[in-house]
C-alpha cells in the first residue's frame, strides 16, 4: 500500500460511506472497502480504470467532474469525499473544495506541491516551467493547470472557511519522511489535506 | 448457414415448455389459471444452483437467446453476441436461463394461444400483463428449475426494465441487477412512439378489433407499418446515415412513391419479415407493459425510495447515441441509486449504434460487460 494511501486511510472511520473523485483503478476504495468495511464509489473517466473497478467489484461511475459536474449527489450523502491527485487538473479547484465539502462532512485532497525544492531550483535555474517525474509534461500538454503549494491550498482554505483537521507530506514515490514533515512547503513533494467546514468543528 | 458451429458458440438448443398450473393474478386484477413458459438453457447448474443467470428478453424477443436451433439456421439466437463460452455471459461458469414471456407469441402462453375456457384464441380477451407480472413468472420458473437466488438477472432495453424490477420485488432473490440501455420509465416522447404502433396495428382492416385469427388474417400492414416506426428509434441517425446515406436503389430519381432510397427498401424488408413472424396482439401487449413500467409510481414518484427495498448490486449501462433511451435517461436510475446507497457501477458506451448498441458487440462493451460479469462469476465460485 502506497504511504500516501495509508495516510488517507488512517483518516478514515471504519464503515464510512466515501465518494473518490477520480478514483484510477480503484485501489483505494478497494482497500476501504476490505480493511475499513467502507461503502461507496469511486467517479472517473478513464474507460480502462472503470473496467479495473468493475473487474474488482469496486462501484465506480463514469462521470466527468469538468463537464457534468456532482449534482447527482445529495448534500451530506458521504461521510468522506476524497480526491487524490487530481484536483490540479479540474477546471475550478475552489468550486470542486465546495462541492465536496456540500456532499459530504470531511474531505481528504492530495495534490503535488508546486513549491518543493527542486521545482524551485529548476525554474531558478534554468528559467523554464519545471519538469520532474511527479510533474512529467510540457507547460502546453500537461493536464495539471492549477498546480499549487503548500501555502496556496492553506491561504484558500483560510479564505473559504475551510478548517485544516490534518495535514501530511510524502516524496514522490509516496514514501513519507519526518524531515519533509519539518518543512512541507520545501520538501514536501505531494501534499494531503482533510478539511471540513468552519461550523463543523465543535 | 453454419458449415459447423463456432467455438464460442453454446451450440444446438433445444427449448423446452414448461406449465404452470398455479393460478396468477396480474396487475390487471385478472387471473390466468395456468400458462405455460417456453424456456432454454445453456450451461451447467452448478451444485448450489449459485450460477444462474436470467436473461430477460426486450420487446420483440423471445427464449432464443444464444446457440442455434439446427445447422440449417440463418443466424444464432439474438443475444448470442454475448452469451457463450469466453463471452461476457460466460457458459463455462453460469447457467444461463432465458425465457419468452407471458403474453408473447414464441410458445409461451399469449394472446395467440387457445384460453382453455374457452377453447378459442385469447386475442384480445388475453390480459394486458405488466413488467411486475413477468417477474412473478419469472420467480415461478426460478422455483421450478431449484433457483433460490439468481447470481445475476440481465436484460437490455424492456429487459432492464425487468432487471430493475426484480431488485424490488424480490430483493433477497438475485445478486446482481444488469440494467442495459434501459430507462426507469417512459417518457411522454417514448409513449407517443407506441401510441403510433399501436394504431397502425389496430387501424390496419384485418385487425378486427384483435380477432384476426378467426377471420384467418393477419394485420400484416399494421404489424410492418409499427416495426418500421420502432426500428426508426432503435437506430441512430449517425448509423443510418453510414448505412445508407442517400442511396438510391436506382441511379437517377424515379419521380414516384415507391422505395428509391436503400433506407425506404430497408425499413419495407424489416417491417414485411416482421409482420410474418410476430403477434399484433403480443405487439400490442409488450408497448403496453413499456408504457405502464415505473417503479416509482408506487413511491410517491421517489424512485431513490423504491430503490430502496433492493439488496443486489448494479450495474448499468447506457450508450451515447441510443436516442430511445438516452444515457440521461440511465444517469437518473444511477442518481436515484446513488441516493438509495444502492451498490452500482455505471458507463457510459461510446458507440454509433443508437438503442440497438446492446445487441452488438463494440469492444468497450464487451470490455466492461466481461469485467463485472467475470467477477460476478468468481463470487459464485468461493
Amino acid at each position: 500500500m502506497r504511504a500516501d494511501l495509508e495516510i488517507i486511510a488512517q483518516w478514515i472511520q471504519p464503515g464510512s460511506h466515501v465518494l473518490d473523485l477520480g478514483c484510477g483503478d480503484g485501489t483505494l476504495l478497494d482497500f476501504l472497502q476490505q480493511e475499513k468495511q467502507a461503502t461507496g464509489f469511486g467517479l472517473e473517466i478513464n474507460p480502462d480504470h472503470i473496467t479495473t473497478c468493475m473487474a474488482r467489484g469496486v462501484s465506480v461511475i463514469e462521470q466527468n467532474l469538468d463537464t457534468q459536474g456532482l449534482k447527482n449527489f445529495d448534500d451530506q450523502s458521504f461521510d468522506v469525499v476524497l480526491m487524490t491527485q487530481a484536483l490540479q487538473a479540474v477546471r475550478r479547484p475552489d468550486r470542486v473544495l465546495e462541492e465536496m465539502l456540500r456532499l459530504g462532512r470531511e474531505v481528504i485532497v492530495t495534490f503535488p506541491n508546486f513549491a518543493h525544492w527542486r521545482l524551485r531550483w529548476y525554474l531558478m535555474r534554468r528559467g523554464r516551467m519545471p519538469e520532474s517525474k511527479t510533474l512529467p509534461y510540457r507547460w502546453y500538454n500537461t493536464p495539471n493547470i492549477h498546480l499549487c503549494t503548500f501555502k496556496d491550498f492553506e491561504a484558500l482554505c483560510h479564505s473559504r472557511q475551510f478548517r485544516i483537521m490534518d495535514r501530511s507530506v510524502v516524496d514522490g514515490q509516496h514514501r513519507n519522511h519526518w524531515f519533509s514533515q519539518l518543512w512541507p512547503n520545501m520538501l514536501g513533494q505531494i501534499a494531503i489535506y482533510r478539511i471540513t467546514r468552519q461550523e463543523d468543528i465543535q | 448457414m453454419p458449415d459447423s458451429l463456432p467455438p464460442d458458440s453454446v451450440g444446438i438448443v433445444t427449448p423446452e415448455t414448461l406449465h404452470f398450473d398455479t393460478p396468477i393474478t396480474l396487475a390487471c386484477g385478472q387471473t390466468l389459471t395456468e400458462y405455460d413458459l417456453v424456456v432454454e438453457t445453456y450451461g451447467t447448474l452448478n451444485g448450489d444452483a449459485s450460477n444462474a443467470v436470467l436473461i430477460c428478453h426486450a420487446l420483440s424477443g423471445h427464449h432464443h437467446a444464444a446457440g442455434y436451433h439446427s445447422l440449417a439456421d440463418r443466424k444464432p439466437g439474438w443475444w448470442d453476441s454475448c452469451i457463450g463460452p469466453g463471452k461476457p455471459i460466460d457458459t463455462n461458469k453460469f447457467f444461463v436461463v432465458c425465457l419468452n414471456n407471458l403474453g408473447g407469441c414464441n410458445g409461451s402462453t399469449g394472446p395467440s394461444s387457445i384460453d382453455p375456457c374457452t377453447g378459442q384464441p385469447f386475442g384480445p380477451d388475453f390480459p394486458v400483463v405488466t413488467v411486475k407480472d413477468w417477474v412473478h413468472t419469472q420467480a415461478a420458473l426460478a422455483d421450478r428449475l431449484g433457483i433460490a437466488c439468481w447470481a445475476a438477472v440481465v436484460g437490455g432495453s424492456l429487459g432492464g426494465m425487468q432487471a430493475l424490477q426484480w431488485s424490488l420485488t424480490y430483493p433477497d432473490r438475485l445478486r446482481h441487477a444488469l440494467i442495459i440501455a434501459s430507462t426507469p420509465r417512459l417518457s411522454a416522447q417514448n409513449i407517443a412512439f407506441n401510441e403510433v404502433a399501436r394504431r397502425a396495428i389496430t387501424s390496419d382492416p384485418d385487425f378486427h378489433a384483435g380477432r384476426y385469427q378467426d377471420f384467418g388474417v393477419v394485420p400484416r400492414r399494421g404489424l410492418m407499418l409499427a416495426r418500421m416506426v420502432g426500428h426508426i428509434t432503435y437506430l441512430s441517425d449517425a448509423s443510418m446515415g453510414e448505412k445508407f446515406g442517400r442511396e438510391l436503389r436506382e441511379q437517377v430519381y424515379q419521380f414516384g412513391y415507391d422505395a428509391e432510397f436503400q433506407v425506404e427498401s430497408y425499413l419495407r424488408y424489416q417491417g414485411e419479415r416482421f409482420s410474418e413472424s410476430f403477434d399484433a396482439n403480443t405487439y400490442l401487449l409488450m408497448t403496453k407493459a413499456l408504457d405502464y413500467f415505473d417503479p416509482a409510481y408506487e413511491f410517491d414518484n421517489d424512485l431513490a425510495r423504491a430503490l430502496q427495498q433492493a439488496r443486489c448490486q448494479f450495474l448499468v449501462l447506457s450508450f451515447s447515441t441510443d436516442w430511445r433511451f438516452t444515457p440521461a435517461r440511465s444517469e437518473e436510475l444511477v442518481k436515484a441509486m446513488i441516493a438509495a446507497k444502492n451498490r452500482v457501477s455505471y458507463a457510459e458506451i461510446d458507440s454509433p449504434w443508437g438503442h440497438d448498441a446492446f445487441l452488438i458487440p463494440s469492444p468497450r462493451y464487451m470490455q466492461v460487460f466481461g469485467a463485472y460479469m467475470d467477477r460476478v462469476a468468481r463470487e459464485v465460485n468461493k
